[in-house]
Order: structure tokens, then sequence, then C-alpha cells
């Protein structure tokens, strides 16, 4: 048996909306099975996962909260992938757009203004945009790969952070625990809908970012530039696009919205800066970032999705007493096969039941 | 793609059929939120024992559970608040991170009780709780400078938060009650839970020469580390004498059940109230291992000294004791106050080492 | 023993599990896939190897489990993203994703168990050389591995046929197709070859670094060693060097924490990223070198015209 493949002559817009069904419902089959085999009830085990978080409005805010960092991290760096520049560090951009965010709610407690929130945002995405300005640097003027730096450089803003919280930015009120001081209420981003839970701007942020960003990839010469660039270096420069510039526009533009997450979170969500922002954001908004096809309207959709997972496995946890581990493969098993349903999008898929023919195939 | 249509519809049928049916039991849920696996061989699994004592205790009275690898930050709240709205009447968030987390769910659900591990924060639901570790740790540093030939031991530690550095003065203190001369080497490894780190710092000390090994981290690595080197350790939260069955003199192990055992009983009783817990070896939250590996005068004088803590009479933190750099923290007979102790951000003298600001 | 052999033993320790995945994943990468999912692979291979270990009572069953568990673990990235030609990037990572919680599931009744050590190997009349024999000579199984596929990658990539064909794949894949190179089969070992390097860089990890099962255990190490093959700019023996270098700044720092210099230790435990990067940059300046050695169609995908 064999699997052939064939290129479609265009993208398939039948299978673009088929497949995500096709991968939904190959997941509940399999996920089934492995409940099944585990002696935990399957159909409770995928109402866990799918339909309970959707059906209370406090756990819509949750998942608005749990997804709004991961689409406005994906769509940035959907940006910079098309642009053929590869950041991975989006995770320690996150942490710094923290902490320069939080420079004026903790450093300057005592300013009380309607400006300090705006500028707090504005420092977060500053901060995101410098961090992502090094490896952008050493890649356009030393030449040197950037996936290493940008992924070394989450460590180190870790480490940062951490040695920040512990030391000069730790809570005088604090009996000496590793916190910040609590941010003051006009530091803090407002809740969408205060009545029915805690969801707040972030989301909206995310959501008019990926608009943004479809907007210009579709129909502005940026755009235009970015795919260029990204798709052939050479017909770019023969076109008058400098791919240096464009090194330093993928890292600063996702650098930015990395940043801007990482002060969303901190005001909107914990409210203070402590050593554990994040649990692997940036990380995963790479794969919420290829789920989506690297379409920023896509990302929108596979960070809810993502954000979905998360929901239900803790959902599962409880009503179905499973451990967090199998919530994780459960995780793992829906990942592959929205990506594997993906194919059928770009290709024809002919499996070949027969023996090879003889000669070469 | 007709039969996943059909396998979808019956599915959801199915689902809800379910629902309905869900929810039954008028057993009393008390919960549980973990920051690390409850497999994880550590602070976690410690906690879990006490949730299984719990179980057991009142297997026909008590439902529990748990939510496990809940990062600290907005899942916190998340999870906390998903076990509140699940019928949950009781709820222990066992890690120092879970705090503003806790206080806020808390505060939105006034009739569900919480207790909260280690923090500081409170509230008319909302109480906290802690194990008075640095008395174990008393007993660790006199059986270190009982057993080490050189006059030190080394103390591999991972945060500067105020707990370790408690540990780090008690273990000196205890030591010094016996050996004037004794210095202790703090090496910090900025982790809870890597094995291999804190084996390779385990065998950076003893390279250096030490001869004892304390640890504030999770896994049995360290221990490891001692055994095949031939030198002593002591083990953190759990028995680790697997591991190091030549090398373990004692360990101090994590025995929250009883605290979790009492609290819910009063749940049960209708006498839970919001209480500021912070007990020690008297009350059982925290045991000495068996003393192993050493001679007979000096396991004596560790249960002595265990017994003393016990009985009131000997507090680890009694002065005369001067900070690191000399100058007096102490006077004789003064005894510590707790505040001071939970918030400790200074070294006493005989720490060899730099306290991190 | 003189503190200096103690701490070359320490940096071996450290090193070894990083160079071995590393040149599994340089393999992987000059056939031109790029696969992110080191991490999953090797946790992976760490349980498996821990589990053989336990069930038949010999470290070196254990070593050829953690071997298998890697290597068929990444059947499923190759089934993936070469057969039905997925996102190599996105499958990479949810691939450490579903490994991650899959080791913790398999290896849950292993937790606080204690593991079987991988024994030490003297080699006769070299471990009785001063200084260097008992560092280099006295040392498991796994090491020697690692020397050995030092040596052996480096023949193979560059001295062999079936190398020449894996890197001519790597870079442009539809010319080897062209020429009658089996892209897709080509490319399925070499995936399978790096999943079987990481899963022996996770035995190395529970059977010698700690010889015990924690859930994470591997704790990020599978990321640094993707960071390595990119340092080395795909070249054996510079993922050598880089994972030494990596390796014994990592011990050094704990050293120098214990001379108390006053510097935060946060500081010095940022010293492995900080050095790698700065070594990165002084080595990839020449524009040209770097450039003949990265996969040209590192990735991309491959699907043969028919």
């Amino acid at each position: 048996m064999r699997i052939e493949l064939q290129k479609r002559a265009a993208v398939s817009p039948l299978f673009s909306l088929v497949s995500p069904l096709l991968a939904l419902a190959l997941t509940l089959v399999f996920g089934a099975i492995m409940f099944a085999i585990l002696g935990k009830d399957p159909v409770a085990a995928m109402y866990a996962f799918f339909l309970e978080p959707l059906l209370e409005t406090w756990s819509l805010h949750e998942l608005a909260i749990k997804a709004a960092p991961l689409i406005l991290m994906g769509v940035g760096l959907a940006v910079c992938y098309r642009s053929n520049n590869w950041n991975i560090g989006a995770e320690g951009q996150f942490t710094i757009g923290a902490i320069t965010g939080s420079y004026l709610p903790i450093v300057f407690y005592d300013w009380h203004s309607p400006l300090v929130l705006p500028l707090m945002l504005l420092l977060g995405a500053l901060g995101g945009a410098l961090f992502a300005a090094i490896p952008a640097l050493l890649k356009a003027h030393f030449n040197t790969n950037e996936i290493l730096t940008s992924l070394m450089l989450v460590y180190i803003a870790q480490l940062f952070l951490d040695w920040l919280i512990r030391g000069a930015w730790r809570d005088p009120k604090g009996f000496n625990f590793p916190v910040s001081r609590d941010f003051a209420p006009e530091a803090i981003l407002p809740a969408i809908w205060e009545e029915s839970g805690r969801a707040h701007w972030a989301f909206i942020f995310a959501i008019v970012a990926a608009v943004l960003c479809w907007f210009m990839m579709r129909y502005t010469l940026k755009g235009f530039e970015i795919t260029v660039l990204g798709q052939a270096e050479r017909a770019g420069r023969f076109a008058g696009f400098s791919s240096k510039r464009m090194i330093w526009f993928g890292f600063l533009f996702s650098g930015a919205l990395a940043g801007l997450a990482g002060i969303g979170e901190v005001s909107g969500s914990i409210n203070h800066l402590q050593p554990a922002i994040s649990p692997g954001y940036g990380f995963t908004a790479i794969i919420v970032a290829f789920l989506g096809r690297l379409n920023p309207l896509g990302i929108v959709a596979s960070g809810l999705v993502l954000g979905l997972t998360y929901l239900g496995g803790e959902a599962a946890q409880l009503s179905i007493g499973v451990s967090d581990k199998v919530t994780r493969v459960f995780q793992g098993l829906l990942l592959f096969f929205v990506l594997s349903c993906d194919t059928l999008i770009y290709y024809k898929v002919r499996i070949v039941w027969a023996r090879m023919r003889g000669g070469v195939a | 793609m007709k039969n996943f249509a059909l396998a979808l519809a019956a599915s959801a049928a199915a689902v809800i059929g379910f629902s309905s049916a869900a929810q039954a039991a008028d057993k009393t849920k008390v919960c549980y939120v973990y920051v690390g696996s409850h497999t994880d061989g550590g602070y976690s699994q410690a906690h879990d024992l006490g949730r299984q004592q719990v179980q057991k205790e009142f297997a026909d009275k008590v439902e529990t559970s748990y939510l496990e690898n809940v990062p600290e930050g907005p899942d916190a709240e998340r999870a906390i608040e998903r076990l509140a709205r699940s019928g949950c009447s009781l709820i222990f968030s066992t890690s120092f991170g879970f705090m503003d987390a806790t206080v806020k769910v808390a505060a939105k659900f006034p009739k569900v009780h919480f207790e909260h591990a280690t923090g500081y924060k409170t509230g008319p639901n909302l109480g906290t709780y802690n194990s008075r570790f640095y008395e174990g740790r008393y007993i660790l540093g006199q059986i270190a400078a009982k057993t080490s030939k050189n006059h030190g031991a080394a103390y591999i530690a991972s945060f500067p938060i105020p707990e370790v550095v408690m540990g780090i003065n008690s273990f000196t203190q205890g030591a010094r009650s016996i050996d004037p001369s004794f210095k202790l080497k703090v090496i910090w490894v900025n982790t809870w839970f890597d094995p291999g780190k804190e084996a390779d710092a385990a065998k950076a000390m003893l390279d250096q020469g030490v001869d004892v090994l304390t640890q504030h981290t999770d896994t049995t690595a360290p221990m490891q580390v001692a055994e095949e080197r031939g030198v002593h350790a002591f083990g953190q939260a759990s028995d680790m004498i697997a591991a190091g069955p030549k090398a373990q003199l004692t360990a101090i192990v994590d025995t929250w059940g009883n605290y979790y055992v009492k609290r819910v009983k009063a749940q049960l009783d209708g006498t839970w109230k919001a209480e500021q817990t912070w007990d020690g070896l008297k009350e059982g939250v925290l045991a000495m291992a068996p003393y192993t590996n050493m001679p007979d005068d000096v396991k004596k004088m560790a249960e002595e000294t265990e017994a003393k803590i016990k009985s009131g009479e000997l507090h680890p933190f009694t002065g005369p004791i001067n900070k690191q750099d000399g100058t007096p923290w102490l006077k004789a007979g003064e005894k510590a106050d707790d505040g001071t102790l939970l918030g400790m951000n200074f070294y006493i003298e005989g720490v060899d080492d730099k306290l991190p600001k | 023993m003189t503190i200096f052999e103690a701490i070359l033993l320490t940096v071996i320790t450290a090193s070894t599990p990083l160079v071995i995945a590393a040149l599994g994943e340089l393999v992987t990468e000059r056939s031109g896939v790029l696969n992110l999912g080191v991490e999953g692979m090797m946790i992976m291979g760490a349980v498996a190897a821990f589990a053989g270990a336990q069930i038949f009572g010999s470290a070196y069953v254990g070593i050829l489990c953690g071997i298998l568990g890697g290597a068929i673990f990444s059947l499923l990235f190759a089934f993936l993203t070469l057969t039905l030609v997925a996102n190599q990037v996105a499958t990479g990572l949810a691939l450490t994703l579903l490994g991650l919680g899959a080791s913790g599931m398999i290896g849950e009744s292993y937790v606080s168990i204690p593991g079987i050590r991988l024994g030490a190997i003297a080699i006769p009349l070299l471990s009785d050389i001063p200084v260097l024999g008992p560092v280099l000579f006295r040392q498991d199984l796994i090491f020697y591995l690692s020397i050995a596929l030092v040596l052996g990658v480096n023949w193979f990539l560059f001295r062999s046929r079936a190398g020449l064909k894996l890197r001519a794949i790597g870079d442009s894949h539809s010319s080897a197709h062209a020429l009658g190179i089996k892209v897709i089969r080509t490319r399925y070992l070499a995936v399978m070859f790096g999943g079987a390097c990481s899963g022996l860089a996770g035995a190395q990890l529970s059977l010698v670094y700690t010889p015990q099962w924690v859930e994470n255990m591997s704790a990020g190490r599978g990321w640094i060693t993707l960071a390595l093959v990119v340092f080395a700019s795909w070249r054996p023996w510079r993922v050598f060097a880089g994972g030494y270098l990596f390796g014994a700044v990592t011990i050094l720092q704990l050293h120098a924490q214990a001379f108390g210099l006053g510097i935060p230790s946060q500081f010095l435990s940022m010293l492995p990223y900080a050095a790698t990067i700065v070594v990165l940059v002084i080595i990839s300046h020449n524009r040209r070198t770097t450039l003949i050695n990265t996969p040209a169609s590192l990735g991309k995908a491959f699907v043969p015209e028919r």
C-alpha cells in the first residue's frame, strides 16, 4: 500500500472548509478509542473537551483570555515567517514586553493618570520590538542565524525577569516573596464585559491585529513585498525590495506584537509581575501560526481551537478523572490530524493498494 | 465522509443524553490544585499523598479531585474558578504562585472555603497553611556538623525566597550549635525541578571538597550523586532512602495528610474557619525519615533534638544569633518572631555565600 | 583525582546527550528536513530506556529500547511531513507536545524507583594513561558511542556515496530526484536516524546522567540541541565543539558560584546561552562558508512529480 500525492492546480476551496471538519471527526473517533482503552467514558471525554467549555459564559471569557496572547503572537509570527525570517523567540519578546510595560506601574507607582495604560502598552510593544531587534541586527549585519539567536535570547529574558523580580522590582510589602507590587487600577487593562467574566481588551487587540494584518497582507504593497521576498528573494530584489530591511521589519513587527501580548497578559490577567508569566505561549504561538496556515484570520480560528483544548483538558481532568498527561496526548492527536488533513487542500491524495509498478517510481 | 457525519451525529446525540444524566452524589467535594504533576516524585506528589489520605479517611463522605500542572498565572485563576464552579466546597491551592488567583476566586465565591499553602494573603473564606520545615532543617544541620570531616556542608538551593533563606539559616544554626567553626556553602540552581542540573550542582560541590549535601530542590538526583560518591546527604520532601541507601542520613518528609484530614473534618463538622496555620513537627505536617547511616550517639542527639522541638523546649532560632556581617540579630534567649522568619531576607553568621539581592 | 579531572568528567556527562542528539538532528537537517521535535523524541527515549532497563534488568537493553523508542516515535513525524507533506515546523512542535504527554503517561509507574546505572568500561592500556586515562577511557558505552558517532557521521556525510546523495537531497530535492535518487526513502531514514540519536541521548539522561525517571527530565535540552546544529553550521565537528562549549560553561558557572564572585546566579545561568550567541556571531561572519553548509531545501516540502 502506498500513498500518492498529486498537486492540485489551485487550492481547493471545498477542502479548505472540509479538512478541519474531517480532522475534527478523526480526532473524535481516535480520541474516543483512546479514552475507551483507558477505561473512561469516551462520550463524556469528548463532551468535556469540545462542548463543556463552550456552554458557559464564564468559560467563553476564559477562552478569550487564553487565546488572546496566542493570536496576537501568532499573527506577528505569521508575517515574519511569510517574509522568510525565522523568529522562534516570541516567548522572550513576550517576557521583555511584560517587563518594559510594567516599568510605569512598578517604578512610578505613584503616578496616577489615564495616560498610564496607553503608555504601558506602547512601552510593552517597544520592549518586545527592541528585544527582537537583537536577532534582526545580528542577522542583517553579522549574518548570524536567527533561529539560534532568538531561541537563546528566550532563556536570557526569563532569567533577567527572574533577577528583576527577586531584586529591584520586588514588592516592598510582599514579605520578600518574588512578586512585584500590584498594579494600580488605572494600570489594569479593563474587562470587555465585566458583569459576565474577566476577558479583557487584549482579546480585542488580538482580533484587530489579525484583521489589520490580513488587510496588509492582502491589499497593500507591504504585504506584496513580504510575500515576494519570502518566496523568491532574488525576484524581490529585482523589484527593488531590500531583504535587509525586510529582516528588520519582520522581527520588529513580530517582536512588537509579542511585547504587546506580554504587557496585555500581565496588565489584564495577572495584575502584577512575577517570575512565571507564560506557560510557553511564545512556542505554542508558533503552532498556532502554522495551524492557521500563516493566514491572520486562520490564526484567529486556530488560536481559539488550541485555547479550547487547554480548557477542555482541564474540564476532562475533573469530569472524567484523566491525568493532565492524557489531555496533552489528546491535544497532540488533534494537532496531527489537523496538520495532515490540510494536505487535502493542496494535493489530491490517492491510496494505491496494489504492489508498486516495476522500474523507477 | 458519510460515516464520519453519522458518527458525529451519534456522538452529539449521546452528549445531550449525558449532560442531563450528570451530577449525582451528595458527598462533600474537596479539591486540590497542583503546580506540578501528581506523580512528580516531589512537592506536588507530597500534597497528593495528603489528598489520598483524606480520601481514605472519609471514603464514604468525601469526594476528592485535583487539577495538576497548573501554571502560575491566569491559568491558575481559571483552574481554581473551575473547581469552585464544579461544586467543590473546600479547595486547597498548594503553591505560593497561586496566591493572587486564590484571593480573586475566593472573593467571587464567598460560600466556598479556600486554603492557600505558603502565602500570606487571607480573607473571610480564605485561610493559609504552611509547614515549619526549618525545624527539621535545624536537626539536619546538627547531624551534618557531627558527620562532616571538614566542618562544612553544601546546600543546593532553588530560588532565593524567604522559605529557602530561612531553611539555609536554620541548617546553619543547627550545625553551629554543635560546631561553631561550621561553614555552609550555598549553590543556586534557579530551578525547582531539573535532575540534570541538580546533579551537576551536587557534583560541583563535591568536587570542591564538600562531604555532606543537603538540597532544597525536588528530585532525588543530588541524593543519587551522594550515593555514587560515597558521601552523605539529606532527603527533601519525601524519604529518599531508595535513591541513597548508604548516603541518606535522614530526610524532611512532607506529611500534609494530617493537616488535610484535620481541615476536612472541620469542613464536615461545619466548624471550618479561615485561619493562618503554621504547623511543625509537633502537629505532624512534617516528619523526619528514620535516622540512618550514622553512629548511635549522633542518632541519639538527633532524636533528643527532635523531641525538644516537639515539646517546645527548643526553638531553632533562639539568640544569641548574629547576622552574616556580625551585627547582632537576636539577643541571648530571644526567639525569632514568625513575621521575621516568613519574610527572611538575610543570612546569619556561618553561611558562606552572598545572598542574591 | 584532581579538581581538573573531576570538572572534566562532569562536563563530559553534561555534554554527551547534547552532542548525540545534535548529530542526529544534523543528519536529518542535512537531508533537508527540519524536525523541531527533538525534545519530544529525547524524552520518549529517556522513558523507553528507563522502562526497558527496569523490565529486563539491564542498562544495555535500556539503551536499545531508548534508541528504538526515539526512532519509532520519529516515524510519526516522518509519515506526516514526508508522506502527507504536513508543515515541518508545526509537526515538530506538536511532536514535542505529544512526547512530553505520552512519556509522562508511560512513566507514571516508574516515578521514584531507583534506576539502573550504566556501568563504565575501562579500555585496557589506554585507561592507565595519567589524567586522560581515567577521564576518557573509563567511561560508559554511550560516551564511546558519542565519539564514534562524530567520526561516523563526519565520514558518512563527506566521504561516502550515500552521504553525498543525502547532502544532494538536502541542497535540492528536485535535482536529486531528477538524478534518480530516492528522496522520500532517504529522508525517512534520515529522520529515523535523528530519532534514534535523540532516543540514545534520552537514554543517557535516564541511565547515566541521573539514573531515574521523572517527567520532563530532559528539561529543555532538546531545544539546546536544535540551536547547536545551527551553531555548528551543519558540520559534525562543530557540533562536538559546540556541545562541549555549552556543557563546559554550564558546569563552570556552578563552580564560579561556589567561588563567590558576587555575580547574581541568574546572570551566571545566562552564560551558556550568551556564549553560544557570541561564538556564533564570530564564526558566522563569513557569509560564504555559512551558505555552503546550509542545506538549501531545509524545511521545504517535496512531492515527486509524476
